[in-house]
């Protein structure tokens, strides 16, 4: 591992994907994921890359989806309502089974919304990328280091599962700098082969089809649930996340990414007022760390789930608690980000035993949903 | 406030001033100094002449929300961004301004205030358009968060490589900020 | 992995080692006429009268004549052509709707020393994958763009298209295509003639043996100017098709002769190659 550099997150993702072997990036212009384009678009040239600027964010997914198909480590980025556009091309790379990176640095939605950070797009992240019976793999990084490291992880299990991975950042990930050691670069010659590519048969084998359609119903169950075998074991062996201080916490906070540093924050200052809290932080959405929330019921008094929406993470955490312990829910949404003292006030309601579901209202921490 | 303890600050004032490449000197001499920084600015639609503002965290434990809400430093460069944040300064917190673009604002009792006329300064040093790197020589010289060699090696960092013949000018900008004992 | 995340070949596909097309072999019997060794042996399941089975069939000869089977991958759209990969023996991709020239780009950036075409009808290239086609044309991907223009959309039981005439009756025009309401129909050709990355831009139809050979040539342009590395090729085919035009294959063909190439006159939009030998033939003239 070389020396630290000081990079933005969204400098950062770019240069770890040319570090995995990425050479193709397809992008569109948008706030705030624009200094990732802009950095392919010096780098990509001068390691023999190819970065192009699609006419839509439409086409810029299809790119990835024909670059992919090729045989090559592609990617695209975009924010929040750039990936609605490309939930299309998405449903089509897990219906064919493609790999290839999507990173979406979230703004605040609906439609423009705003461009200040947000988490709104959880449920598309985990739920509906697109149309159909399908999920992608989301890495929830929240700190630049780890910018940088999931996306060598997303290239890497993209290739072992054959599926589109995510990386789901926000505008404040993507913006700040922090150090960052970058992984070593991988030589192309190392990267996985792709025996299933439409690169060409040369004469040397039969030909192969990249191809979403089964017009034979029997014919599409059976690949999907083959699909859906193969999210089995994404799910036993790819869940990822952070515990933090969770040994004695009678009240664990989960959060992810940029709200998950701000929920750090609050458990120290919390620490320190005696209040027993620890900290799950999603590193995977999905497959979601059923495993870690399972194993905080037993410990754990209550629950507090803070993100930048109005509650969707939350979801998860309750399916995975079903009942057995109180799940409360504190968040701004809209581009506005929770202070750490906003999550310790949060958190002593639910240390006393009530069970809160709050965003607040123009910064009151009155106005229970 | 001590040397070496965790430091919050918020630079501010109007784009085109300098003020994320103020926080970036900061940040680069932080990561020098082997500790926990982060560095996040305020981003929006205005290019230039909108307000602009950027956190920067110093510390040796990893750092939570990298958004500065309640700074123990503020440097304002421009009036709108003092009283926008004014109140949200640390109590013994510290206050550097512009005091050029920065006049006729309420002081609190409770904030040490170094009252730098940067843009004046640097106009009479021939440093035009570094007001930004003599107000960080000034953090430098109040909070003592770094030293001079690692700030400079900073600035090294921090200019382009377009712009090498601007080190020389930034750091006799910081020297100058860090000795400053007007007020 | 499970077995279908294997390579899903076409199961009819045996690619043999590359050699010249079947028809110069010397054999005890000559063999006059044989499936072109780019077309798998799967049956087409196109209705009784309409040209797709002759384009597909001139873009596999194609293939054949240039020795590339092994390096061209075709994309196919979505459109009554959505099982192409079926027909063809060489690497196949399947596209969304319209975003065959994505996908192509795609492959191309890919693999540049590859051959990549795709088989796109009117509402596939026209409509919804308009953006797609005149960038990638406008970028002067180095890909062949087939164009089947019917002016209907077949597959989903004809409804109109960006290029239905006006006046015609369709299932979603039924009183006929009003431009009033509907707007006017696109003629692709010219209007992508207009770009720089264009290498060629060529209109055809397949309605007579004249003419099918003619739509050989351009096509075997096509791929030929694709692969001396030129720009950005498209070969527009005017098709048939009687099933949602409503009347028999014979009618079919006599209605596009009396509607269609009158709309969309064949010929030559752009050729860079001719240009440039116009502009020498100038030049030597001016010398002179």
């Amino acid at each position: 591992m070389g020396e630290k550099v000081l990079m933005k997150g969204n400098e950062a993702l770019a240069e770890a994907a040319i570090r995995a072997g990425c050479r193709h990036f397809f992008g569109y212009p948008i706030t705030p994921q624009t200094e990732l384009a802009a950095y392919m678009s010096r780098r990509m040239p001068k390691v023999g890359g190819t970065y192009l600027q699609a006419e839509s964010e439409i086409a810029a997914i299809n790119m990835v989806y024909g670059c992919s198909a090729g045989g090559k480590r592609a990617m695209t980025s975009s924010s929040s309502p750039g990936v609605s556009l490309k939930g299309e091309g998405i449903s089509y790379m897990i219906g064919a089974d493609l790999p290839g990176l999507i990173i979406n640095i979230q703004r605040g939605g609906p439609g423009l919304g705003g461009i200040q950070p947000s988490q709104a797009d959880y449920w598309m992240a985990t739920r509906a990328t697109g149309h159909g019976d399908g999920h992608v793999i989301v890495f929830a990084p929240s700190t630049v280091q780890e910018m940088a490291d999931s996306v060598a992880l997303a290239f890497e299990l993209g290739d072992r599962y054959r599926t589109p991975v995510m990386v789901l950042a926000d505008g404040l990930l993507g913006q700040m700098m922090e150090p960052v050691e970058l992984p070593e670069p991988l030589s192309l010659e190392d990267l996985p082969a792709r025996p299933w590519a439409i690169d060409g048969h040369r004469g040397q084998r039969k030909s192969n089809n990249v191809n979403s359609l089964y017009l034979v119903a029997q014919e599409l169950e059976d690949a999907i649930q083959a699909r859906f075998d193969r999210y089995e074991q994404i799910k036993a062996t790819e869940q990822r996340f952070e515990g933090f201080m969770t040994e004695d916490a009678d009240v664990v906070l989960v959060a992810y990414g940029a709200a998950s540093r701000i929920a750090r924050s609050a458990v120290g200052k919390a620490r320190k007022l005696g209040i027993k809290v620890g900290l799950i932080r999603p590193i995977t959405l999905w497959p979601f760390p059923v495993d870690a929330i399972e194993a905080a019921v037993d410990q754990a008094k209550a629950f507090l789930v803070t993100e930048f929406s109005m509650g969707q993470m939350v979801d998860d955490v309750r399916l995975v608690v079903n009942g057995r312990r109180p799940v409360s829910f504190f968040a701004h949404t809209g581009g506005i980000v929770q202070t750490p003292d906003e999550v310790v006030e949060a958190l002593k309601r639910v240390a006393a035993g009530e069970t809160i579901n709050l965003v607040p209202r123009h910064g009151k921490l009155t106005g229970d949903l | 406030m001590e040397k070496g303890s965790n430091l919050n600050i918020m630079v501010a004032g109007f784009g085109g001033q300098g003020i994320l490449f103020a926080g970036k000197i900061v940040a680069y001499a932080g990561m020098i100094d082997g500790r926990e920084i982060s560095w996040l600015p305020s981003y929006g639609p205005e290019m230039r002449g909108g307000t602009a503002n950027c956190s920067v965290c110093l510390s040796d434990d990893p750092i939570g929300s990298p958004l500065v809400t309640d700074p123990d430093v503020l440097i304002a460069m421009n009036l709108p961004s003092y009283e926008k944040f004014v109140d949200h300064v640390a109590p013994g917190g510290i206050i550097i301004v512009d005091s050029t673009m920065v006049a006729g604002f309420t002081e609190r009792k409770d904030i040490q205030y170094h009252k730098v006329p940067a843009t004046a300064l640097s106009e009479e040093h021939e440093l035009q358009g570094l007001a930004n790197v003599i107000l960080i020589g000034r953090l430098l010289g109040a909070t003592g968060f770094s030293t001079r060699e690692v700030c400079e090696l900073a600035i090294d960092k921090s200019v382009s490589a377009k712009h090498t013949d601007l080190t020389a000018p930034n750091k006799r900008a910081l020297a100058l900020g860090e000795m400053w004992e007007g007020d | 992995m499970s077995k279908t995340m294997a390579a899903t070949a076409t199961a009819v596909a045996v690619v043999e080692k590359e050699q010249q097309s079947p028809r110069v072999k010397k054999e005890k019997s000559p063999i006059l006429f044989s499936r072109p060794q780019a077309l798998s042996d799967k049956v087409t399941n196109y209705c009784p009268g309409c040209t797709h089975g002759i384009i597909q069939r001139l873009v596999a000869e194609t293939i054949d004549e240039l020795g590339i089977v092994g390096s061209t991958v075709g994309v196919c759209p979505v459109g009554c052509s959505v099982t192409a990969y079926e027909f063809y023996s060489c690497d196949m991709a399947q596209a969304a709707h319209g975003r065959a020239p994505a996908v192509a780009t795609g492959l191309k950036r890919a693999h540049p020393e590859n051959t990549i075409f795709t088989y796109q009808g009117d509402g596939d290239l026209a409509s919804i994958g308009m953006a797609e086609t005149i960038h990638a044309a406008t970028r002067g991907e180095k890909i062949t763009l087939i164009f089947i223009n019917n002016a209907i959309y077949g597959m989903t039981g004809g409804q109109m298209a960006p290029t239905s005439l006006p006046g015609q009756v369709t299932q979603t025009s039924p009183y006929g295509r009003d431009v009033a309401t509907a707007g006017y129909p696109i003629r692709v050709c010219e209007l992508l003639s207009t770009l720089d990355g264009v290498a060629l831009a060529q209109r055809v139809t397949v309605n007579n043996p004249k003419n099918v050979r003619a739509a050989k040539r351009a096509i075997k342009k096509a791929f030929t100017y694709q692969v001396e590395g030129l720009g950005f090729t498209i070969v527009e085919v005017l098709a048939t098709c009687p099933t949602n035009w409503g009347m028999s294959a014979p009618q079919s063909f006599t209605w596009l002769e009396e509607n269609m190439i009158p709309y969309y006159p064949l010929g030559v939009y752009k050729d860079i190659k001719a240009e440039q030998a116009v502009d020498k033939a100038a030049q030597a003239r001016d010398d002179a």
